[in-house]
């Protein structure tokens, strides 16, 4: 048998061939084989079951309530006698609350990965990335007990009519929590812009700021807006912090000194409660849930299509 | 610092020579980029020293070993800490080896084609998904269709809906730490004319094992913390006994830590705010130990590496 | 420009003697290297370098590989500083300046003096932008479209890009890349443009375009180009520096003079073995 550089390619693995024979397949291995094919498969059922069920339940839902009214309606009242359900009551704080968040987390996760790649001696950054890495460790239930009996409390001392449940805190304490995922991304981002690029920027007589914001940032953007999309993303879904600090007054509003209720919110309301299935409110979960998840999804297509367009090739 | 033109005759007017905003922005850019990343560091801080200024008074023997209770000096943390256990070990035992199974399959045995990349995809998918999309699932899957195993809101479904929440995370270490195995010890194996499981079985998977573990206990210590998918599947605010010492505590109702600590936060009185301080001081510290077993087992294992 | 005789030394002996055998004298010359000494941590890269660069003349710094030609290149224009490990000591004067010296910004240094690097490093910007920049940032308030022309004419590229100059810089040829950086480093009007290796990553083609566009630019600019490419050298320069490795491994010049001179009169035994081929 000749030996060349594809006899131990993956896929001549499995067959035993060779001088000695034995060129049948064994038996036990192509069975274990099956059963790790089979745990690799559960992925894909996990997102069959993800939207199955989610289309399963949203079907149910749009046959009661219009799919027009969900998108139109400005009122948000699924558990009141009389109810309505404009979806776009939820989506406007969830929309505020991200806001506010990304405000904190994209400028502060840009410069510290900044500092981290561009200023930070090897020491620094070795101690830095890691502390900064607790912050996405912290479980966001914690975060929102800071936002709600720390933060809150102090805003209201700088803002007057700040309600108790409100969706600044909220949105504060959730982009201090997203800080380590824009970091983290752009700075692997930063981190992949060549030497020689910013050599010849140096060249030139720039300034190291120049240099950094004249070549590598643009260089990086690809990945740094992919960061920025991650970001959204996870401020989107993000649960418990607005769940105990924003409040559950459904109410369509730009205003972040209110109560406000985003979906994921609302999910935990009624599911704190006691609802029967094939109930209307049990079905209103899932329709906010297909919302949540289609814009979650289309975010994180959207951001591997931009990194997969944009992505500078610098040779 | 001044600067000193050089060469003054090729200088136009049209230039500046004088380099102050320049300077200036090049100046500050550094150590404000500093402050942005001790802005992070800073509340942290902030954050730890509220909680633990306000937890730690709260804890006590007694804190650890009651029931909640309607009374927030006699409120206690042994149910959720029973359930949170409970709910774990369910995790881990579905997650562990399902996520080592796939990793397996992809890293060893699998071709390119486009099953294996369409399982990728929904690998890299999945571990984006807004964890409460997941208590939905568990809700209408674990909780309602398979009522009659699971009785419903129970450990078991609590446990496996953490499971498909952490898989991803699990498939994704283990493919690293497969793939840290030089593929030269693989072609030893073979060379001596064992099959492709026995390869794996006593070289590859030994040598991954400590990576493999490093992220599944990471991947865990997540797990312990999250509380809206939990809260979906009806995981109980208010559990005031502990399950049955025997295989049908998996199919009692149950709540966990994050849930208490949710319950108490949400209550008007202080006393309740003091103790979900107390939860968190408590949870914090499993988190801890947890990373650090973690991070010692990476470490040690590191050193002995080839 | 007169060429006196040695006032130096020894006279050439076999192997390297760690000493410079010959120095032309040079009248009125743009640089002057007094003593350069340059350190990576604690290896010692090259030592007590002192040679004179003349002014609108092509000066090759040649050697066989190692011996720190690029090392005193980069050490002309402070580039050598972004390592951090690295250090310098002596003097670099220009008209009469240390630039070494503490008042003086290496910042203005990298404008007066440019670099063209040895593999084409042009920005993923669009060619316009990539002229463009190194003037904006430092100030430029004239006509840009004016400028950017004038340096892509400069760099002999003008009529191959004029009408795609919102196309990306990396979307032409190696040799055109070149150009591109050399008509970026010439947009911001330095006295001196630095060459490290500039040809090496080009075809045969594009390298004489390039030697051609150093005749043209030598008008205006003073061109130090570092080359492990004899025959270029001898083409394309006025003047040469020869440097090799000691035997305790740290580089030094051995030999600087006319590229005529050097070429068919070597005075030191080394730079005739290394220009014959007899090593390198």
């Amino acid at each position: 048998m000749e030996l060349t550089d594809q006899t131990f390619a993956k896929s001549s693995l499995r067959r035993d061939s060779g001088p000695f024979g034995r060129a049948r397949p064994r038996w036990g291995e192509k069975i274990l084989e099956r059963i790790f094919a089979i745990c690799a498969s559960i992925s894909i059922l996990t997102t069959a079951g993800i939207i199955g069920v989610l289309i399963f339940e949203t079907a149910a839902f749009f046959q009661e309530v219009s799919l027009w009214d969900f998108l139109t309606d400005t009122q948000w009242t699924p558990l009141f006698a009389q109810k309505e359900f404009g979806i776009f009551v939820l989506i406007s704080a969830t929309f505020l609350t991200t806001v506010i968040a990304l405000i904190v987390a994209l400028p502060v996760g840009l410069l510290a990965a900044i500092f981290l790649s561009e200023y930070a001696s090897e020491g620094l950054r070795k101690a830095l990335k890691p502390a900064l890495e607790i912050l996405a460790g912290i479980p966001t239930v914690v975060y929102g007990y800071f936002a709600l009996l720390f933060v809150t409390p102090i805003l209201k001392t700088f803002i007057p009519g700040l309600a108790g449940f409100n969706s600044l805190s909220a949105g504060l304490v959730m982009g201090v929590m997203i800080i380590p995922t824009i970091a983290s991304l752009s700075e692997d981002a930063i981190y992949a812009v060549p030497r020689s690029l910013r050599e010849g920027a140096y060249a030139l007589g720039a300034t190291r700021r120049e240099v950094i914001t004249g070549v590598v940032i643009p260089a990086a953007l690809s990945g740094i807006v992919a960061a920025f999309i991650l970001g959204v993303s996870r401020a989107v879904g993000e649960t418990m912090i607005v769940a105990i600090a924003a409040g559950q007054n459904p109410r369509m509003t730009l205003d972040p000194t209110v109560p406000v209720q985003t979906m994921t919110s609302f999910i935990v309301q009624v599911s704190l409660g006691d609802t029967p299935t094939g109930s209307l409110e049990y079905k209103t979960i899932f329709a906010v849930g297909m919302t949540l998840f289609l814009i979650t999804l289309g975010l994180n297509i959207g951001s591997h299509w931009f990194v997969r367009k944009f992505r500078e090739v610098y040779e | 610092m001044s600067t000193r033109n050089l060469a003054a005759t090729s200088l136009e007017p049209s230039w500046s020579a004088v380099r102050g905003i320049r300077r200036v922005w090049d100046r500050i850019f550094g150590p404000l980029s500093l402050i942005a990343t001790l802005l992070g560091l800073v509340v942290l801080a902030a954050l730890l020293i509220d909680v633990f200024s306000d937890g730690l008074p709260r804890l006590s023997w007694q804190f650890l070993t009651s029931f909640p209770s309607r009374k927030p000096e006699e409120a206690g943390l042994v149910s959720a800490l029973v359930g949170s256990i409970l709910m774990i070990v369910v995790t881990a035992m579905v997650a562990f080896p399902i996520g080592v199974g796939a990793a397996l399959y992809l890293e060893e045995y699998a071709s390119d084609n486009a099953f294996t990349r369409f399982v990728e995809i929904n690998i890299a998918n999945l571990a984006g998904v807004p964890s409460i999309i997941y208590g939905l699932l568990g809700l209408e899957i674990f909780v309602r269709v398979m009522f009659s195993i699971t009785n419903g809101r129970t450990v078991v479904s609590g446990g496996m809906t953490m499971a498909l929440l952490i898989l991803p995370v699990i498939i994704i270490a283990t493919r690293e730490a497969l793939r840290a195995v030089p593929n030269s010890l693989r072609q030893a194996g073979l060379a001596l004319g064992a099959s492709q499981w026995q390869v794996i079985r006593d070289h590859v998977l030994p040598q991954a094992l400590p990576g493999t573990l490093t992220g599944t206990i990471l991947a865990l210590s997540r797990a312990i913390g999250e509380t809206a998918p939990l809260i979906t599947i009806g995981a109980l605010t208010y559990i005031a006994y502990l399950p049955p010492a025997s295989p049908e505590a998996l199919r009692t109702p149950f709540t966990v830590l994050p849930i208490q600590i949710f319950n108490w936060v949400s209550r008007p009185q202080k006393g309740f705010h003091e103790a979900a301080a107390a939860g968190i001081v408590v949870l914090l510290v499993v988190l801890l130990a947890m990373n650090a077993l973690a991070i010692y087992l990476r470490n040690r294992y590191q050193r002995r590496a080839v | 420009m007169t060429v006196q005789t040695a006032t130096e030394t020894k006279t050439s002996t076999n192997g390297a003697t760690g000493q410079t055998n010959y120095r032309a004298s040079i009248k009125d010359p743009i640089l002057m290297l007094n003593n350069v000494n340059v350190w990576y941590g604690n290896t010692h890269a090259v030592r007590n370098i002192s040679f004179d660069i003349p002014r609108h003349q092509v000066t090759a710094l040649i050697g066989p590989s190692g011996c720190g030609k690029s090392t005193v290149l980069r050490s002309l224009n402070r580039m050598n500083e972004l390592i951090p490990i690295a250090r310098t000591e002596g003097e670099v004067l220009v008209n009469g300046r240390n630039l070494y010296d503490a008042s003086v910004d290496p910042v203005v240094v990298r404008r007066h003096i440019g670099m063209v690097f040895q593999k084409p490093n042009p920005f993923p910007k669009s060619i316009y932008e990539n002229v463009a920049w190194g003037a904006r940032i430092n100030g430029y308030k004239g006509n840009m479209d004016e400028l950017v022309e004038e340096s892509l004419r400069g760099a002999a590229l003008w009529d191959e890009v004029k009408d795609k100059l919102h196309e990306s810089g990396l979307s032409l040829s190696g040799g055109q890349q070149q150009r591109l950086c050399i008509a970026r480093a010439i947009a911001v009007k330095p006295e001196i443009i630095l060459m490290d290796e500039p040809c090496s990553a080009l075809d045969p083609i594009a390298t004489l375009k390039i030697e051609d566009l150093m005749r043209e630019l030598v008008k205006k600019y003073t061109i130090v180009i570092v080359t492990h490419n004899m025959q270029q050298a001898a083409r394309a320069s006025d003047y040469t520096a020869f440097f090799m490795v000691n035997d305790d491994r740290v580089g030094y010049l051995v030999e600087h003079n006319h590229t005529d001179e050097i070429f068919t009169n070597p005075k030191d035994k080394n730079t005739e073995d290394y220009i014959t081929g007899r090593f390198g």
